[in-house]
C-alpha cells in the first residue's frame, strides 16, 4: 500500500475514533449545567443526584477524549509535514488558541466537578460545570474554524512558491469568520447536543425498562428530549445553511453530496440512490430539479455538476453521495423518534410506552453514525484537496516517513483503539449497571455505598 | 526584543509548564511499584488524580503553540521522530487508560496489570522526552529542504540515552516530593525515604550527563563562553537542587517541592540558552539548522498569537493556581477516588 493511502487510513481511524468522544463531552456539558441550575434553583437532592452521576460518565468519556486527542495534535506533523509546513502560520494558530481557550478550561474545572464535590462551595461548583461546558464549546468553535478554513479558505495569502509556497494569514478575523466556519459550527454543535441528549436518553430509559432508579431516569429524561427537540430543529435549520455555504464555496463536493454529473443542468433531489460513477448517473426515487430550487428558487435553474470540472478536480462520488444521503436519512429518523417523544411527553405518557423506550435503548447510536457520516461526507467530498482549491492532499504527506512506518502504527493504533473501545463500554456499563448514588434522604437508615 | 525571540520563550514556558506538572505525574507513575499493597497504590494515583489530565493539557497547548509559531521545526520533528513520537503518545494514552481503570475491579491480578502498565508506561514517556531533548542538544541530520534525514535507531545514541535517564530521574525526584506532600502517617515516612535515594540517582545522572555534555557537544557550551554572565544558571541551579534535601530534612515539603520545580525551569532554561537560536541544530551540516528566524510563522501571525497568548495564558495560570489551591492538603480516598 502507498504512503498517502496509509497516512489516509491512519488518520481516518483515528480522527473518527476520537470524534465519538467530543460530541458527548459538548452534549453531555449542556445537559450537566441544565441539571445543575435546576439544583441551584430549586435545591431538589434528585438534581444533585443526576449531575452527579451524568458528571461521572463525562469523566470518563473525557478521559478518552484527551488521551485520543494528543494524537490529533500531533498527527499533523507527524504524516502530514508537508500540509504542515503550508498551513502552519493558519491552521496552527487556531489549533493553538484552542489550547489556550478551550482546553485548558475543560480539563481544569472538570477536576472541581469530578473531585470538588466537598472542596467548594455549591456555586462554584454550579460555576464550574457552566466553564466545563463553555470550555467543550470553545474547543469546537477552535477546531471548526481551523477545518472550515481548509474547506473555504479566508483571510490569507500564498507567499514563496514551489516547494517553499505556503500561506501566511493577513486578517486574522476574516479567517476565523471564513464563508463556512460559522455555518458549519452551528450544524456540529447541534449534532453534538443530540449525540449528548441521546446518551442520557437511552440510559433513562434503559432504567425505565428495567425498573430502577425510576425518579432519576425520569427527571433526566425529561431534560434530554428537550434538549434533543432544540437540538434537531437546529440541525435541520443549520444543516440547510451549510448546505447552501457548500453549493456557493465548493461546487465540487456539492456535486457529488447530490450526485449531479451533468455539467450544467437542473439538479434533482435525490432520497436516495445508487451512484454508478461509469455512466455519471444516480438510480433512484427523486424529485427533478429540487436542489437547484433550493440554491436559486428556481426549478429549472442549472447547477454545475461534475462534469464541468477536471478529472483530476473531482471528489469520490459514491462515497459522498452514499454518506451524506444516510446522514440525512438518520437525521430524520432521529428527528421522528424525538417528536414522538414530546407528544409522549405532553400526553404525559412517556414512560409508560414501553416500545418507545425499547427504541431509545439502542438509539444512542443513531447520532453517533449522523456525526461520522457527516464528517465523511464533508471531508471525503473535499477530495482531491487538502485545502480547497490550494493543496492536493497528495501534495501533503511527510518526507520523511517511510510507507514501513506508518503501517506500524498504523497496526498499533487498531490494536490500542480496539483495547480502548472495549474497556471504554465496559467502563460505562458498569458505571450504568451501578447506577446513581442514593440520594441523601435515601441513604438514612440504609447502607451506604462503598466506593468503586 | 524580537517577536521569534518572545516566541521561543512563550513555547519554552508552555514545554517548562508541561515538564513541572506532567514531570510528577510520570515521576508518581514510575515510583508507583515501590508502593506495596492496594492502599498505598490508590494513594499514588489519587494524589494526581484530580489533575493528571490537566497537566496533559500543557503539551497539546505546548505542541499547539510549536506548530503555530515554528511550523517548520514542529513538521520536521514531528515526521522525522515519527515513531518515537507516536510511541511516546501510545504511553501517554496507556497511562491515562491505567489511571481510568485501574480501581474499577477488585480482582488483584487486573489491580496488578494496570499498576505494571502505568508504570512502566510513565517511565518510558520521561525516557522518550529525554531521548528527544538528548536529540535536540547533539543535532539531528537535517537536509537543505528542512527535512530529517536520519533513521529511527539513529536516535538511540549514547547521548540520547543518557538525556533519557536523565530525564527518569528528574521525574522521579520530582515525583517522590510530590508524594511526600501529598500524604501522611506511615506512608509518607516511607516517601520519605525514596526522595534521598531520588535525589543521590539525580545528582549522578546529572553529574555525568553535565561532563559528557561539556566534552562531546561544543555547541551547546558555545552561547555560555559569548554570554558568561549565563555562567549563573548552573550555578543558581545547584543552589536550588542543594536546597531540596535542606527543605526535606526540615519538613517544608512544599518547599521542598517548589525547589525541585524552579531546577526543572532552570535546567529548561539552561536547554533553551544552550540551543538558542537554533531549535533543531543540524548534525553534521550545522547550516541546516533551523533556527527560530527561518523555521517561524509570518510576524503578523506571531504578532496576532502573542495577544492570545497575552489574554489567554494569565487567566490559565490563575484558575490552575486556584484549582491546585482547592485540591491542596493531603490526599484522601472517599468515594470519588479512582
Amino acid at each position: 500500500m502507498s504512503l498517502l493511502l496509509l497516512s489516509r487510513i491512519q488518520f481516518t481511524i483515528t480522527i473518527m475514533f476520537h470524534y465519538i468522544y467530543p460530541p458527548l463531552s459538548i452534549g453531555l456539558g449542556v445537559i450537566i449545567l441544565i441539571m445543575e441550575t435546576m439544583y441551584m434553583i430549586t435545591k431538589n437532592p434528585l438534581y444533585h443526584q443526576m449531575t452527579k452521576f451524568w458528571v461521572k460518565i463525562f469523566g470518563l468519556n473525557f478521559a478518552i477524549g484527551v488521551a485520543t486527542g494528543i494524537v490529533m495534535e500531533f498527527e499533523f506533523g507527524t504524516n502530514w509535514a508537508t500540509y504542515s509546513r503550508y498551513v502552519g502560520d493558519v491552521f496552527g494558530s487556531a489549533l493553538a488558541a484552542e489550547g489556550v481557550f478551550a482546553f485548558f478550561l475543560e480539563s481544569g474545572f472538570l477536576a472541581i466537578l469530578l473531585f470538588g464535590w466537598n472542596k467548594v462551595s455549591p456555586f462554584m461548583h454550579w460555576v464550574s460545570a457552566l466553564l466545563v461546558c463553555f470550555g467543550a464549546h470553545f474547543s469546537a468553535i477552535w477546531i471548526v474554524v481551523a477545518n472550515s478554513w481548509m474547506q473555504t479558505p479566508a483571510g490569507y495569502h500564498i507567499v514563496g512558491d514551489g516547494l517553499h509556497a505556503r500561506a501566511e494569514i493577513t486578517d486574522f478575523w476574516a479567517m476565523v469568520f471564513n464563508p463556512s466556519s460559522m455555518e458549519r459550527l452551528a450544524h456540529v454543535i447541534s449534532g453534538a447536543w443530540i449525540a449528548g441528549a441521546f446518551m442520557v436518553l437511552s440510559i433513562s430509559a434503559y432504567y425505565l425498562l428495567k425498573k430502577q432508579h425510576t425518579e432519576f431516569a425520569k427527571a433526566s429524561m425529561k431534560v434530554a428530549i428537550i434538549l434533543a427537540m432544540i437540538a434537531c430543529f437546529g440541525q435541520l435549520i443549520t444543516g440547510r445553511i451549510a448546505a447552501e455555504a457548500v453549493a456557493k464555496w465548493q461546487p465540487t463536493k456539492l456535486a457529488a453530496m447530490e450526485g449531479h454529473f451533468a455539467a450544467n443542468a437542473p439538479a434533482n433531489f435525490y432520497l436516495f440512490g445508487l451512484v454508478d460513477e461509469k455512466n455519471h448517473q444516480v438510480i433512484g426515487p427523486h424529485i427533478k430539479g429540487f436542489v437547484s430550487y433550493l440554491i436559486h428558487g428556481d426549478f429549472k435553474q442549472p447547477v454545475k455538476g461534475l462534469q464541468s470540472f477536471k478529472n483530476a478536480d473531482r471528489p469520490p462520488v459514491a462515497a459522498t453521495f452514499y454518506t451524506y444521503h444516510l446522514m440525512i436519512i438518520i437525521g430524520i429518523i432521529l428527528m421522528l423518534i424525538t417528536v414522538t417523544g414530546i407528544i409522549f411527553f405532553w400526553q404525559g405518557r412517556l414512560f409508560e410506552k414501553v416500545w418507545y423506550l425499547r427504541i431509545l435503548v439502542p438509539a444512542v447510536l443513531l447520532p453517533q453514525f449522523a456525526n461520522q457520516l457527516g464528517w465523511i461526507a464533508a471531508e471525503v467530498g473535499r477530495q482531491p484537496w487538502i485545502v480547497y482549491g490550494l493543496l492536493r492532499t497528495s501534495d501533503g504527506l511527510s518526507k520523511a516517513v517511510q510507507a514501513g512506518a506508518v503501517l506500524t502504527s498504523l497496526i498499533m493504533f487498531t490494536l490500542i483503539y480496539l483495547l480502548l473501545f472495549v474497556l471504554f463500554i465496559f467502563l460505562l456499563d458498569r458505571k450504568i449497571k451501578h447506577g446513581p448514588e442514593l440520594i441523601e434522604a435515601q441513604i438514612d437508615g440504609s447502607t451506604h455505598r462503598a466506593s468503586e | 526584543m524580537d517577536l521569534h525571540l518572545i516566541w521561543f520563550i512563550l513555547v519554552g514556558v508552555l514545554l517548562a509548564g508541561y515538564a513541572i506538572l506532567d514531570g510528577f505525574d510520570l515521576g508518581v507513575g514510575a515510583l508507583h511499584l515501590f508502593a506495596k499493597g492496594d492502599n498505598e497504590r490508590r494513594l499514588m494515583i489519587n494524589a494526581i488524580g484530580p489533575v493528571w489530565d490537566g497537566n496533559e493539557v500543557w503539551l497539546v497547548t505546548g505542541g499547539g503553540a510549536l506548530f503555530a509559531a515554528f511550523p517548520d521545526v514542529y513538521a520536521t520533528l514531528a515526521s522525522g521522530f515519527y515513531l518515537a513520537v507516536f510511541l511516546l503518545i501510545f504511553c501517554l494514552i496507556f497511562r491515562a487508560v491505567a489511571i481510568e481503570f485501574r480501581s474499577k475491579l477488585p480482582s488483584p491480578k487486573w489491580r496488578q496489570t494496570w499498576d505494571v502498565a502505568f508504570s512502566v508506561a510513565s517511565i518510558l514517556t520521561a525516557f522518550l522526552f529525554g531521548v528527544v531533548i538528548g536529540n535536540l542538544i547533539w543535532g539531528i541530520p537535517l537536509g537543505a529542504d528542512k527535512e530529517f534525514h536520519g533513521t529511527f535507531f539513529g536516535l538511540l545514541h549514547p547521548y540520547a540515552l543518557l538525556t533519557g535517564i536523565m530525564v527518569v530521574s528528574v521525574c522521579m525526584m520530582h515525583g517522590s516530593i510530590y508524594i511526600v506532600m501529598k500524604t501522611e502517617g506511615e506512608f509518607h515516612d516511607k516517601a520519605r525515604g525514596w526522595v534521598k535515594n531520588c535525589i543521590i540517582f539525580f545528582m549522578i545522572m546529572y553529574g555525568i550527563l553535565t561532563m559528557a555534555t561539556m566534552l562531546y557537544v561544543p555547541q551547546m557550551v558555545a552561547n555560555f563562553k559569548n554570554y558568561p554572565i549565563l555562567f549563573l544558571i548552573p550555578v543558581v541551579k545547584l543552589l536550588v537542587i542543594a536546597n531540596i534535601p535542606r527543605e526535606i530534612y526540615h519538613k517544608k515539603d512544599f518547599m521542598a517541592f517548589i525547589s525541585s520545580s524552579v531546577a526543572i525551569v532552570l535546567f529548561m532554561f539552561l536547554f533553551g540558552s544552550g540551543i538558542f537560536p537554533n531549535m533543531a541544530y543540524s548534525n553534521p551540516n550545522p547550516q541546516f539548522s533551523l533556527t527560530i528566524y527561518n523555521a517561524s510563522s509570518s510576524i503578523k501571525t506571531l504578532q496576532t498569537m502573542l495577544i492570545i497568548a497575552l489574554i489567554g495564558m494569565p487567566i490559565v495560570i490563575a484558575y490552575t493556581v486556584s484549582i491546585y489551591w482547592i485540591f491542596r492538603g493531603k490526599v484522601k480516598l472517599d468515594e470519588h477516588s479512582y
